[in-house]
């Protein structure tokens, strides 16, 4: 047996190597994180800040239709982009995994390189297509669709779409990653015990590909809670999302703790999420990620 | 003392609950070919990372050329290992691979360069210097990999079933260019595999090990005709236990079992199969011992199912001890 | 038939790039533009780009974006590649505790992220600016440096490592010659996404930004919101030709490797 003291100085220096991660995760994540659930948890300062007295206010306040408008208003979105993300991300992925390794790469750079750009700049490419007399405008009237330019811009689908192009390519990644590792013969196994091309298909590929896309729709749904200049940008003032509330009260309103509970809500969700995807893929890994 | 040139002394090894190696002891003389032969999980990498100095036993002794080095770390130990894998520096030329040992022991560069391209040579793979180890064949990745390891002219030569990835007939090729390079070089190798014939091909002893312990150490007429134990009959001669009325077996190779003898022993034939070149019948008595014979071309008249006698010539029989 | 619905999907493959690559597109084609409006084309004219060279606010604003980028990502590097090497060297129980912290700032929305760095710098009384963006930004990028540097050491062969000890490396020249190169394109190619998180972020910045550091991304979302200038036009496409040159050089270098090591075997 090898005595706990002379397993230590084995380590010794290398255990010197943990020390920065160990540091930033506890006392740049773990604690500001548990300070905001602290933080929650306390009551608004007459003027500005908090006052150290626990209760549960912020959270009862948040049920008020204002906020849990809006909050409903940032879920419809999400889900809305989300589902419209993977009805045209996971064939994109699934076709791409079917290409020659010379088109894979040459598809993998076409995509990643709008993924490199800044993205603001990807969506101010957007306000061109959908100004007044913008591109589309212009298109639909040539085509004598329209004969009088449309409002598009600062609208609901402009925002939808603005969501769907910042998050495209995290699904497309990670259905393809997925779906690339998947051995093609089981699908001609399949068919040729005699499954049809859909069965063939709900039956191996869509199972196989599975994780790819769960990790896929948490790519897209977490993030596309909290876009808030998306909205913004696209949608004008109209269209108010948890992301831009949280903004407008940090900026103008200064409730702290209410803020804090609406992000200890928020976080909570994303930590189910996170959750319910680790039980049914049975990993923690996020396809495609990395 | 010092007419060993390694010894192993009462060396225990656990990981976790596990315990792999239970006090195994050995002395190897300079310039032996020894081949640690068993089944994967038996101890025998275990025990060659001790040797190196890659592990650190729990208890026991490694003494090289009359020195304890148990607690000395790989780099200050004169013995040199040829990994399974090869482990060669992907990011590495060839010649940089093999003087790398060498660099590190501050030798001249002028002399490195020298003592790799006659390495090389020794290898037959002079002017492959400037290629990357995937621009190699496996064939070819293993010879640098034991270059690399002669390099620091070791005196003990560590191999972990270096020709385990290999084709049948290029690892008989190497075989034999293996032995010839230690015959050459007059240095101590140490070889690990779960091949029998590959052990008995090569080997001045053979060391057979299950379970952590070695069942029988032994030239290889020794382990292949007069094996210790029922396991080293079976796992290295191939041969049938048939246990006897007073407590003792008898191993008797496959070869050697003689079918319809009169007054023989009654059997059914269970299956028959044919594989490299030798027909097996199996068969089994009434009281359920499972015997295997093994006859030369396809056209043994011999029935699934049907009744026969079976027996052996006496001095083909070994009485072995029990595991 | 099957020929035909290959050819479909390829169709689809490329209507959708071809919808990626169209407000790109159309940002490139107006910064060439002489008109103010971007709806109406009134000739090619360089006038935005040497609008954008006057403009001293978002020469500023690019100067921050580098350092922050620069430092937070090399920070993030230097953290992450410890914590990946130091969790394989050293396996303590608490490792998987502390991993799932450090990479929370990756699954966390940004916002939320934000709001969290504000509220603790508030709480501690450090001065919004460049510090606090460094910092945040440091936290931030770990977890995608971590978590490439950790997928690479699991992916090597434990048995280079031994070979390199057992020719005589003692720790310093195993990392040195063996395991850092090995791991080396694993650290760049996290440092480079790093380093494009940092330079891309608004969210975060906006949060912990002071009021006299600006940042590229947040100049350029306040201008947005403000109006259109078609200064950004000259802007993105400067940036994307900077982005796209260094993607293709980089995709050139490793299929010339490739290319090399296929004709040798």
């Amino acid at each position: 047996m090898k005595s706990e003291k002379q397993k230590k100085t084995k380590y010794g220096a290398s255990a010197l190597l943990l020390v920065p991660m160990y540091l930033t995760a506890l006392v740049l994540v773990l604690g500001p994180l548990l300070y905001m659930v602290y933080l929650s948890l306390m009551s608004r300062g007459e003027v500005w800040g908090f006052i150290n007295d626990v209760t549960l206010d912020n959270y009862v306040q948040l049920m008020e239709p204002l906020y849990l408008n809006t909050f409903f208003a940032s879920l419809k979105l999400a889900l809305l982009s989300t589902a419209l993300i993977i009805l045209l991300g996971y064939p994109f992925g699934y076709f791409m995994a079917r290409l020659s390794s010379d088109w894979k790469r040459r598809m993998m750079l076409l995509i990643m390189l709008p993924f490199w750009t800044s993205s603001l700049i990807r969506l101010y490419g957007w306000i061109i297509v959908f100004r007044s007399n913008g591109t589309l405008d212009q298109l639909l009237m040539f085509l004598g669709v329209t004969d009088s330019p449309l409002r598009l811009l600062y609208t609901y689908p402009a925002v939808v779409v603005g969501m769907i192009y910042a998050l495209l390519p995290f699904m497309i990644l990670a259905v393809y990653s997925s779906a690339e590792k998947m051995d093609w013969r089981l699908v001609d196994a399949a068919r040729d015990l005699g499954a049809s091309r859909l069965k063939a298909f709900t039956s191996i590929t869509l199972p196989l590909t599975m994780p790819g896309l769960l990790s896929g729709i948490i790519l897209t749904f977490i993030p596309s809670m909290g876009l808030f200049f998306i909205a913004d940008i696209l949608g004008g003032n109209k269209i108010v999302l948890v992301g831009s509330m949280i903004q407008d009260l940090m900026t103008r309103g200064r409730n702290l703790p209410l803020e804090a509970a609406m992000a200890v809500v928020l976080m909570a969700m994303t930590s189910a999420l996170l959750w319910l995807y680790r039980k049914i893929s049975r990993t923690s890994k996020l396809e495609g990620l990395v | 003392m010092s007419e060993y040139i390694l010894k192993l002394e009462n060396i225990t090894k656990s990981f976790d609950d596990l315990t792999v190696l239970k006090h195994i002891s050995l002395e190897v003389e300079k310039g032996e070919f020894i081949t640690f032969l068993g089944p994967s999980g038996c101890g025998k990498t275990t025990t060659l990372r001790i040797i190196s100095g890659l592990l650190e036993p729990d208890s026991g002794s490694v003494i090289l050329h009359g020195q304890d080095v148990t607690a000395l770390p790989p780099e200050k130990r004169n013995v040199n290992t040829v990994f399974q894998s090869y482990a060669l520096f992907p990011h590495m030329t060839v010649e940089a691979n093999v003087g790398y040992g060498l660099k590190l022991k501050k030798v001249p560069k002028a002399e490195i360069s020298k003592r790799v391209s006659e390495i090389l040579e020794l290898v037959q793979l002079a002017g492959f210097e400037k290629r990357m180890p995937d621009e190699l064949s496996g064939g070819q990745q293993q010879r640098v990999a034991i270059a690399r390891a002669l390099a620091n002219g070791p005196e003990v030569l560590l191999l972990d079933e270096p020709l385990g990835a290999l084709d049948l007939q290029l690892r008989r090729q190497m075989q034999l260019e293996l032995k010839r390079l230690q015959k050459k070089l007059g240095i101590t190798f140490i070889y690990i595999t779960h091949d029998q014939e590959e052990a008995i091909n090569m080997s001045d002893r053979i060391v057979v090990m299950d379970k952590g312990i070695f069942q029988q150490v032994g030239t290889p007429d020794e382990v292949y005709n007069h094996p210790k134990n029922e396991f080293v009959a079976r796992f290295v001669g191939n041969a049938n236990i048939i246990p006897m009325e007073d407590g003792t077996s008898l191993a008797i190779r496959t070869e050697n079992i003689l079918l319809d003898v009169p007054g023989g022993i009654p059997a059914v034939v269970m299956e028959k199969s044919f594989a490299g070149g030798l027909m097996r019948i199996m068969l089994r008595t009434a009281e359920g011992t499972e015997v295997v014979a093994t006859r030369h071309g396809i056209d043994y008249a011999a029935e699934v199912g049907q009744m026969l006698t079976f027996g052996w010539e006496p001095q083909n029989a070994v009485a072995v001890e029990k595991e | 038939m099957k020929k035909k619905r290959i050819k479909l999907s390829g169709i689809y493959l490329a209507v959708i790039l071809f919808l990626t690559y169209v407000p790109i597109l159309l940002t490139v084609v107006y910064s060439f533009n002489a008109s103010k409006l971007t709806s109406v084309w009134e000739g090619f004219s360089l006038k935005w780009y040497q609008e954008l060279l006057r403009d001293r606010d978002l020469r500023e604003a690019l100067i921050n974006s580098l350092i922050l980028a620069v430092s937070s990502c090399s920070a993030a590097t230097v953290i992450g590649t410890m914590g990946a090497l130091g969790m394989k060297k050293v396996p303590l129980k608490t490792n998987g505790l502390i991993e799932s912290i450090s990479t929370m700032p990756m699954m966390i929305p940004e916002i939320i992220l934000g709001m969290v760095f504000l509220a603790a710098f508030s709480l501690v009384g450090l001065p919004f600016g460049m510090t606090t963006l460094i910092i945040s930004h440091t936290v931030f990028c770990i977890p995608y440096i971590f978590m490439m540097v950790r997928a690479r050491l699991e992916g090597m062969d434990q048995s280079i490592e031994d070979a390199a000890r057992d020719l005589g490396a003692g720790p310093f020249r195993l990392f040195w010659d063996i395991t850092l190169p090995m791991i080396l394109p694993a650290v760049l190619s996290g440092m480079l996404l790093a380093f494009a998180m940092s330079f891309d972020d608004v969210i975060i910045s906006l949060f912990v930004t002071g009021p006299r550091t600006n940042t590229l991304p947040v100049k350029i979302y306040t201008k947005l919101k403000t109006g259109v200038t078609p200064e950004i036009n000259a802007l993105a496409t400067i940036m994307l030709a900077v982005i796209v040159s260094a993607l293709l050089l980089s995709n050139f270098i490793s299929t010339r490797k490739t290319r090399r090591k296929v004709r040798d075997i």
